[in-house]
C-alpha cells in the first residue's frame, strides 16, 4: 500500500513512514497542507494520513477539496484536539476516519488497512469465511464445518466485523467503535471478555484456532 | 503626612467644597434679598411716617400761614428722635429746620426723594465734603411754597442702614461657620475614609503580592466601605479556593503522572541492566507501553474533564434515548460482571429520551458501570440500572451492593484524583485514575444536570440527574 504522510512535525511524519514502512507500505512526507494537497492530487496514493492542523492548509480543507474534485482516496485524520464534536467535523469533511494524538501506532496501521479494504468491496459480499467458519450475512447463520453455531446479535455482528477485516489487526476501539458505536477508550476489559465469549462459541471442540490475539495491539481472524 | 494631592482627591474632600461653594452662593444671595428687601421697606415704612407728618404740618400752615408752619418746624426740630426738617429761601439758604448744610440738587425739584441723599445737621462744624461718606443720610419730600421758599420734610436712614450691616454680618459669621464645619467634615469624614482606604490598599497589596489568606478590613459599622470590603473579601475567599483547588489538582497530576512514569523508567532500568534476550526485552518494552497507554488514558481524562469543566467542550445537544444507551451498555458489561461473579439487570425502557450527547453520557454510564464492577461487586452481588422520570427531571441510576462511599466522602470523591484510601489498599487490584467520577460529574454539568450519590443500604447509588428542559431549543 503506498500512503501520503501530510504532517508538519518531521519527527513523527519520519517516525510514521518508519513504521510504516516496516508493515511493507511505503509513504511519502509532505510538510505543509499546500505540497500535501498537491501530492495528494496526483492520485498515486492508496490512502492519506492528514494531521488536521497544518502550516498552509488545514487538513480538514485539503479532504474537502479532494472530495469536490471526485477524489475518494481515504484518509485518515490525525488530531491533537479530540473535542468531542471534532469527529464528526471530521468525517462531516470527507475523513474515512479519525484519531485522536497521542495514538499507538498498532492502532493506526489496523485503521488505516480497515480503510483500504473497505475500497475493495468486501462490504458487499454476502458470505465471509474464514477456514471452515462461514457467516452468512444476509441469512445471518454462522456455520463451523457444517454446524451451526447460535449466536447473540451483538456476538454476531463482532463476528462479521473480524470476518470482514480478516487477516488484518482490528484494535479493542475499533471494535467498540463499529459493533457498539462508541468512541472512547473501553476502559476495562469489557471488549476482551466478548472476545473470550465468541471465542469459545467459535472454538469449542474445534482443533485450529481463528480468532487470535495480537499482543499490545488486539485481535485478528486468520486462519 | 498625607501628600496634599491625594487628600485633595478624596471625595470627602470634593464633597465640602462642593458644600461650601453651594451654601456660600446661597448665602450671599440671602444677604443681598435681604438687604434690598428689608431697605425698600425701611424706605416705604418712612414714606409713610413723612407723608402723616407732612399731613400734621399742612394743617398748621392752613390755620397760621408760613410764620406759624416755621415755628412748628423749630419746635419740631429740637424733639428728640425727630424728622429731619429744612425751610429754606429761594436761594437755598436755610431759615429754621435741623438739616444744616445739604447735597447739593435736592432743593432743585419738588416731590418724594426716594433715593438717600447726604446732609449735615444744623450746628455741625464739618463742612458735608469734610465728612464724605460718614455724614448722615436722608429721604424726605421737597414742598414748595409762594416767594420760592420750600420745606423738607425727612427721615434719617441711620437706624435702616445700622439694621442692614447687622444682616451683612450675621450673614457673613454663617459663612465662616460654614467653612470650619466643612472643615471638620473633611476631617473626620475625609481623613477617616482616607485612613480605611490606606488600610484596603495595603492589604490588597499584600494579596496581590501572593499572600491570598489576607483580608481587607471589616469595621463594626456596617457602611458601604464595609460592603465593599466584604464583597472583595469574598472574592479573595473564591480565588484563595480556586487556586487551593489548581495546586490540589497540580499536585494529584505530580502524583499521579509520577507513579506511571517511575514504574515505565524501572522497567526500562531492569531491562537494560537484567535484559539478556530479545524477548526480556520486547516484555519490557510492552510493559512500558502499557504505562504510556495509561498516562495518556489519564491526560485524555483530564483533557476531557477540564474543556467541558470551562465549557469549551462544543456539542449540539440531540434527542437520546437513555433506554438505548442503557442497553447497549448494559450488554458491553454483563460478560464482565458475570465474570466477576455479579448479576446485572437493566430496567430500563427504551423510549426515555433526553437532550443531550450520546457519546458523552454513554461515557458517564460506562464509567459508572466500571466503578460498579470495581468496587461495587464484594463476592458477587447485583448491579442494577433503573430509571425514573418526574416531572421535573429524568433519572438514570447504576445501584451496587459493594461497600459504598461513606457520606462524608460523596462530594470529595466528585473531585479530580480523588481516591478513597479503600480503593487504593483494595485487596484486589484495582487500578484507576482517580478521574471517572469526576468525568462523570463534568459531563453532567456539561448537560445542566448532575451526579448524585446516595446509599442503597448497602452500597452504591450513583444518579446521572438531567432536569426536563435542561435545553429547551436543541437547534
Amino acid at each position: 500500500m503506498k500512503i501520503l504522510i501530510i504532517e508538519d512535525d518531521k519527527p513523527s511524519a519520519e517516525y510514521l513512514k518508519k513504521a510504516l514502512g516496516e508493515a511493507g507500505h511505503g509513504a511519502d512526507i509532505a510538510n505543509d497542507g499546500e505540497s500535501g494537497h498537491n501530492m495528494a492530487q496526483s492520485g498515486a496514493y492508496d490512502a492519506l494520513i492528514v494531521d488536521r492542523m497544518l502550516p498552509k492548509k488545514n487538513g480538514l480543507e485539503i479532504i474537502a477539496d479532494l472530495r469536490d474534485s471526485g477524489d475518494a482516496t481515504p484518509a485518515l485524520i490525525l488530531s491533537a484536539l479530540g473535542e468531542v464534536d471534532d469527529r464528526v467535523t471530521g468525517l462531516r469533511a470527507g475523513g474515512d476516519d479519525y484519531l485522536t494524538k497521542p495514538y499507538a501506532f498498532s492502532e493506526l496501521l489496523a485503521r488505516l488497512e480497515t480503510l483500504q479494504r473497505r475500497g475493495l468491496g468486501v462490504e458487499s459480499e454476502t458470505l465471509y469465511q474464514v477456514g471452515d467458519l462461514v457467516l452468512n450475512r444476509l441469512s445471518r447463520d454462522v456455520k463451523r464445518a457444517d454446524q451451526t453455531i447460535i449466536l447473540q446479535p451483538r456476538e454476531f455482528r463482532l463476528l462479521e466485523y473480524l470476518m470482514r477485516n480478516v487477516d488484518r489487526v482490528v484494535t479493542r476501539t475499533m471494535l467498540l467503535e463499529h459493533v457498539w458505536d462508541y468512541h472512547f477508550d473501553p476502559q476495562t476489559n469489557v471488549i476482551d471478555v466478548h472476545i473470550s465469549r465468541l471465542r469459545a462459541k467459535i472454538e469449542k471442540g474445534f482443533e485450529k484456532p481463528l480468532l487470535h490475539t495480537v499482543r499490545g495491539a488486539g485481535y485478528v481472524m486468520r486462519e | 503626612m498625607v501628600a496634599v494631592p491625594r487628600v485633595i482627591n478624596t471625595t470627602a474632600v470634593r464633597l465640602s467644597a462642593m458644600f461650601i461653594l453651594l451654601f456660600g452662593a446661597c448665602a450671599v444671595l440671602t444677604i443681598l434679598y435681604m438687604t434690598t428687601v428689608a431697605a425698600s421697606f425701611v424706605i416705604r415704612e418712612t414714606r409713610f411716617a413723612v407723608e402723616s407728618e407732612i399731613g400734621e404740618l399742612a394743617q398748621t400752615y392752613s390755620i397760621g400761614g408760613l410764620r406759624t408752619l416755621v415755628r412748628d418746624i423749630e419746635r419740631r426740630s429740637r424733639r428728640p428722635g425727630a424728622f429731619v426738617y429744612l425751610v429754606a429761601d429761594g436761594r437755598g439758604r436755610p431759615l429754621a429746620g435741623n438739616i444744616g448744610d445739604l447735597q447739593p440738587g435736592i432743593l432743585e425739584s419738588s416731590g418724594w426723594k426716594g433715593q438717600p441723599f447726604k446732609y449735615a445737621r444744623a450746628g455741625e462744624t464739618r463742612s458735608l465734603s469734610e465728612m464724605g461718606d460718614s455724614a448722615p443720610s436722608a429721604v424726605a419730600y421737597v414742598l414748595p411754597f409762594q416767594n420760592g421758599i420750600r420745606v423738607i420734610v425727612g427721615r434719617d436712614l441711620a437706624d435702616p442702614i445700622r439694621f442692614r450691616t447687622v444682616v451683612q454680618r450675621s450673614v457673613a459669621l454663617a459663612l465662616i461657620m460654614v467653612g470650619i464645619g466643612a472643615f471638620f467634615i473633611w476631617f473626620l469624614v475625609g481623613r477617616r475614609a482616607l485612613r480605611r482606604i490606606n488600610a484596603v490598599s495595603a492589604a490588597s497589596d499584600n494579596i496581590i503580592a501572593g499572600d491570598l489568606s489576607q483580608r481587607l478590613p471589616v469595621s463594626s459599622a456596617g457602611d458601604e466601605f464595609d460592603r465593599l470590603s466584604s464583597s472583595l473579601n469574598q472574592m479573595v475567599d473564591r480565588i484563595e479556593k480556586l487556586n487551593g483547588g489548581l495546586r490540589e489538582v497540580s499536585d494529584s497530576i505530580a502524583h499521579d503522572l509520577k507513579t506511571p512514569l517511575t514504574r515505565l523508567r524501572n522497567r526500562a532500568e531492569d531491562a537494560i541492566r537484567n535484559g539478556e534476550t530479545k524477548d526480556d526485552y520486547r516484555e519490557a518494552m510492552h510493559g512500558m507501553l502499557g504505562e504510556a497507554d495509561n498516562m495518556i488514558a489519564i491526560f485524555n481524562a483530564m483533557l476531557l474533564i477540564s474543556r467541558v469543566e470551562a465549557g469549551y467542550t462544543k456539542f449540539t445537544p440531540v434527542p437520546v434515548d437513555l433506554g438505548e444507551i442503557a442497553s447497549d451498555l448494559c450488554e458491553l458489561y454483563e460478560p464482565v460482571i458475570e465474570d466477576a461473579g455479579g448479576h446485572l439487570k437493566n430496567n430500563v425502557r427504551h423510549g426515555l429520551v433526553v437532550n443531550g450527547n450520546r457519546e458523552l453520557i454513554g461515557q458517564a454510564l460506562t464509567n459508572l458501570l466500571d466503578n460498579a464492577t470495581k468496587y461495587g461487586l464484594p463476592g458477587g452481588g447485583d448491579i442494577t440500572v433503573s430509571a425514573m422520570k418526574t416531572s421535573d427531571a429524568v433519572t438514570l441510576s447504576v445501584i451496587d451492593a459493594g461497600a459504598g462511599i461513606p457520606e462524608a466522602d460523596r462530594d470529595r470523591v466528585l473531585e479530580r484524583f480523588v481516591r478513597l484510601d479503600a480503593s487504593r489498599t483494595s485487596n484486589r487490584k484495582v487500578r484507576g485514575s482517580g478521574l471517572g467520577l469526576s468525568l462523570v460529574s463534568a459531563i453532567m454539568k456539561q448537560h445542566n444536570g448532575m451526579l448524585e450519590l446516595d446509599d442503597a443500604r448497602p452500597g452504591l447509588i450513583a444518579r446521572l440527574v438531567f432536569p426536563i428542559g435542561a435545553f429547551k431549543n436543541p437547534s
